[in-house]
């Protein structure tokens, strides 16, 4: 055990593979990274006592909260979605930018990079919409030691009132103009974060790279409201009985971020290097953020509800699935699913897909049958137990043949037989069967269905060519858009 | 109604009992219940719904804990099972609901079905709120049940809800039968079967107690109501039949179950033998441990694997510290004006399923009780007629097989039209479950055939 040797040969990966160890170290606009693990500019990273502490824990770049003239705040700031038991699904917080003197923030900088010079220290910023106040903070901010600066266009709440954070993410042009500013200062690198709060992404995106950024991060909040009392009939967080809009994160955003990081990495005239934001919690959601296009990711909420000890699965897993997927780096990887997403048109019409219930694993729930019944096409049908395939059964004809039987407790000495009797077996009556002449492959079954793989979908071989609607377009099979609806209705 | 006090304090509970005899799956609390009731799958045609006799419709009452409606999942609880409380807690949910889940077709716990349920129960009576019913518009028939358990309760509530008059007759001094005196009381305490009925009693329900109905009275019955319900349940705990059995310190199960909840018995002596391997058997032989005993026997003259007894009962009681003793069959009692021991003689299975003793093994087991818990009787006597019935009464013709009154499933109606049943006395003793459910499709069934007497139909 004392022995190197000894130690190496019960790492489970052996001498040679330890060298072959996938690494993290990757490069983002020009800063070197040793994880793309950051957290995001929000409560965790409000002062160097606790970024140094989330270092130690393993992240290898914190924003820090968002810096400018300091604010009042309102106390009772957060609210939260929970789902079906799990707690903070979705949150929200009406919070502002840091209450902290400009000059503390700063001083706390450079005591963080003194102390971890290897670590990405990324100051955000926020100051009034006037070049020299820009010019100022992005001085001291460099001055202080920060490896990057991030523009805080994004805020939803609160500072958008006052003419700063969305309010400038919102309108093209003085992102535009704002980046400029930044960019005709700093000596950094400059990211600007987006807000989602608008109808396409790209759009702000394009400013800010015509601006002069360097990197975008996306995305910030989702504007909010996370639920009325049904008591009170007092909108949450509750302040003094009132409340206001707020910015939504957490899992529940995820897809909508992963939406728009797509948008703006497929797009050539919005894109740059950009870190992702938006319900990372683990390294699934960052392997998917980065097969997206990104280089690092932002935490926020998962790293406010567990704490910063997250990030150690977060490195663990995804250099595990980079070991497995033979990845050596972040380079490697990313982007990997970008051309894999296409605009509706531009699909396989000659795809087909079927619904397969494999019964050695159904447990008889039914859940796919009412799924199909009431939520897409009628083509689950529970007749396999009839002489011949019934597709006339309604749901409601089910449950009145059940309100009919008449059930009794089982007795042993009463009913011979039914000591020992076993419900290990799903009875063939409850495994339901697809009409497969009907089924229109559209997942809900698979998806509602709790037994991972007892419903698979799987492909029926048409024989056909790829045929996408632009190519049926452009063959003049059809006319317009509207053609087929069209078509139908003569 | 009547200045009546409330049935639940016309009771008091014994300070002894209430310590010894705390719940045997304790309640859940709202933080536990909603991840649970959040786990059910809310299956399409449930098979905990078909499992259950009452047909309760499980995932609706549990989507309603979830998502707080308390009220609404009390209601549609009750609607199926107007004793939804007491089966909450009495069912044996491992042979029904729970056992019927899903989950267990992928290794995962069953939803505890039982627990939600008086969950939802219990919030009811907390919020204070009166039952989720009210009777219907008064037709001025009226029915004549005989009993108060869960079968003739059931009964009545589906009249009432009808607007039929229901008369309920019952010896004891309360109602609800062996739901109030016959269910270990870490399952349903004697008072919660009293709330529920006190609940159920909103509904204009008579209750007539202490009043023995004999033959001269149901022929009475017969002639002054429109149809007559039978929910009379099985009558005594049969006799071993050997000597000594008058010897004091020879009980049965019943008399023990009902003395120590009713307070009436508060200990029992050192050594008691339990004799009879069913379910209430065990009751009794788990209540002795509780009520003092050191040691606890039950025998059986077959051997476990023909015990009637459910397998979870027979785990509880093993874990309570009651021993069983399988293939010995009592030859007689010793004692001297009380009881001193239990002749035994051990007895072997033959092929054909009879029992031969065993040459010299006889033995005494030493005891201070002895609980005989070796099947009820039924009153086939009884239904058989007596003379003083007369020429007018009906019910002397009612089929009867093995005892049991025969009843047609779906209406509970007897073969002489006038007469429904349910409950224990027609399907040879079942659970209060099953009472509630035979009690709900014969009101359902008279009232049916009411109409149809009536011209209403």
């Amino acid at each position: 055990m004392g022995s190197a040797l000894g130690s190496e040969s019960l790492d489970g990966w052996g001498c040679n593979m330890a060298k072959d160890r996938p690494t993290l170290t990757s490069t983002f606009c020009g800063i070197e990274c040793m994880n793309p693990f950051w957290l995001a500019s929000a409560p965790p990273t409000n002062c160097g006592e606790q970024i140094m502490r989330a270092f130690d824990a393993g992240w290898g770049g914190a924003v820090w909260k968002t810096i400018g003239e300091p604010i009042t705040n309102v106390s009772s700031r957060y609210s939260s979605i929970d789902w079906e038991g799990r707690r903070m699904m979705g949150f929200n917080n009406i919070e502002l930018i840091s209450d902290r003197p400009i000059e503390v923030n700063l001083q706390e900088i450079a005591e963080v990079k003194r102390r971890y010079p290897k670590h990405v220290v990324i100051a955000s910023l926020m100051v009034e919409s006037k070049r020299e106040s820009w010019h100022d903070i992005v001085q001291r901010a460099e001055d202080a030691g920060a490896d990057g600066l991030e523009l805080n266009f994004g805020c939803p709440h609160g500072m958008s009132e006052r003419g700063m954070g969305s309010a400038v993410g919102q309108v093209p042009e003085y992102c535009e103009k704002i980046t400029g500013w930044v960019k005709e200062k700093a000596r950094t690198p400059v990211i600007v974060k987006l807000t989602p709060n608008i109808s396409d992404i790209r759009v702000p995106a394009r400013a800010a790279k015509r601006g002069g950024a360097d990197a975008l991060s996306a995305i910030n909040t989702i504007n909010s409201i996370t639920g009325i009392d049904l008591d009170t009939f007092q909108p949450s967080p509750n302040v003094d009985g009132k409340s206001s809009h707020g910015g939504y994160c957490g899992p529940a955003v995820k897809p909508i971020a992963l939406n728009m990081v797509q948008q703006i990495q497929a797009d050539a005239t919005s894109m740059l290097p950009l870190s992702g934001i938006g319900g990372i919690g683990n390294w699934r959601d960052a392997a998917e953020f980065i097969l997206l296009g990104c280089s690092t990711v932002q935490v926020c909420t998962a790293a406010m509800h567990y704490g910063y000890r997250i990030v150690e699965d977060m490195q663990d897993g995804l250099l595990n699935w980079m070991a497995e997927k033979g990845f050596a780096t972040i380079e490697d990887f990313r982007g990997l699913s970008l051309p894999n997403v296409r605009e509706w048109k531009q699909l396989n019409l000659n795809y087909q897909i079927v619904a397969r219930i494999h019964a050695d694993l159904c447990i008889g729930c039914q859940l796919c049958y009412t799924a199909c019944w009431d939520g897409a096409h009628q083509c689950i049908h529970l007749d396999r137990t009839s002489p011949a395939p019934d597709t006339t059964l309604t749901p409601g004809m089910v449950e009145a043949e059940s309100a009919r039987r008449i059930s009794t407790t089982p007795i042993p000495k009463l009913d011979a037989g039914t000591s020992g009797r076993t419900n290990a077996i799903t009875p063939l009556e409850r495994i339901p069967r697809v009409d497969e002449h009907h089924c229109v492959g559209c997942n809900l079954c698979s998806l509602v269905c709790p037994v991972e793989n007892c419903i698979t979908m799987e492909r029926i071989d048409k024989d056909l060519p790829f045929e996408s609607w632009e190519e049926r377009v452009a063959k003049g099979l059809i006319t317009s858009g509207t053609g087929e609806v069209m078509s139908t209705n003569t | 109604m009547s200045e009546r006090v409330p049935f639940p304090e016309q009771v008091v509970a014994t300070p002894e009992v209430v310590k010894r005899f705390g719940d045997l799956h304790p309640p859940f609390d709202r933080q536990a219940a909603v991840p649970e009731a959040n786990r059910c799958l809310y299956c399409f045609d449930a098979p905990c719904t078909i499992a259950c006799p009452t047909h309760i419709d499980v995932p609706s009452f549990i989507k309603k804990i979830a998502s707080g409606n308390l009220s609404g999942s009390a209601r549609t609880i009750l609607d199926a099972n107007i004793l939804g409380a007491s089966c909450s807690r009495a069912c044996p949910v491992e042979v029904l609901c729970e056992g019927a889940c899903v989950m267990h077709r992928y290794n995962k716990q069953p939803i505890q079905i039982a627990r939600l349920q008086r969950f939802a129960m219990d919030a009811l009576y907390e919020s204070g709120a009166p039952l989720p019913f009210a009777p219907g518009p008064e037709t001025g028939l009226s029915v004549a049940l005989i009993g108060a358990g869960p079968a003739s309760l059931a009964c009545a509530a589906e009249l009432r809800r009808r607007g039929i008059r229901a008369d309920l007759y019952d010896a004891r001094p309360l109602p609800g039968g062996l739901n109030t005196y016959g269910i270990a009381e870490y399952k349903l305490p004697l008072v919660e079967s009293l709330r529920e009925i006190e609940m159920l009693s909103q509904l204009g329900v008579e209750f007539h107690f202490e009043t023995k109905v004999d033959a001269a009275g149901l022929a009475e019955l017969e002639g002054t109501h429109d149809a007559v319900f039978l929910g009379i349940g099985l009558g005594a705990i049969h006799q071993l039949g050997v000597a000594g059995e008058e010897l004091a310190g020879v009980t049965n199960a019943l008399d023990l179950i009902a003395g120590y909840k009713s307070g009436a018995l508060t200990t029992v002596p050192k050594r008691v033998v339990v004799v009879g391997a069913g379910n209430t058997a065990i009751d009794a032989a788990i209540a002795s441990v509780r009520l003092g005993a050191s040691e606890v026997h039950i025998l059986y003259r077959r051997g476990q694997e023909q015990m009637s007894a459910f397998a979870f009962e027979y785990e509880h009681a093993k874990h309570e510290g009651v021993k069983f003793l399988w293939h010995v069959q009592p030859t007689g009692i010793r004692g001297d004006g009380i009881v001193k021991g239990l002749e035994l003689t051990r007895v072997a299975a033959t092929e054909d399923g009879s029992i031969v003793p065993e040459k010299d093994s006889a033995f005494v087991l030493e005891a201070d009780l002895i609980v005989l818990s070796i099947g009820q009787s039924t009153h086939a006597d009884f239904l058989s007629g007596s003379p003083s019935s007369g020429p007018s009464s009906t019910f002397g013709k009612i089929q009867l097989e093995r005892g049991r009154i025969v009843i047609d499933r779906a209406t509970g109606q007897t073969s002489q039209p006038k007469f429904f049943a349910g409950g224990d006395c027609t399907n040879g003793g079942r659970e209060v479950v099953d009472a509630v459910a035979d009690g709900k499709r014969a009101g359902i069934g008279i009232a049916g055939w009411l109409g149809v007497q009536h011209g209403k139909g």
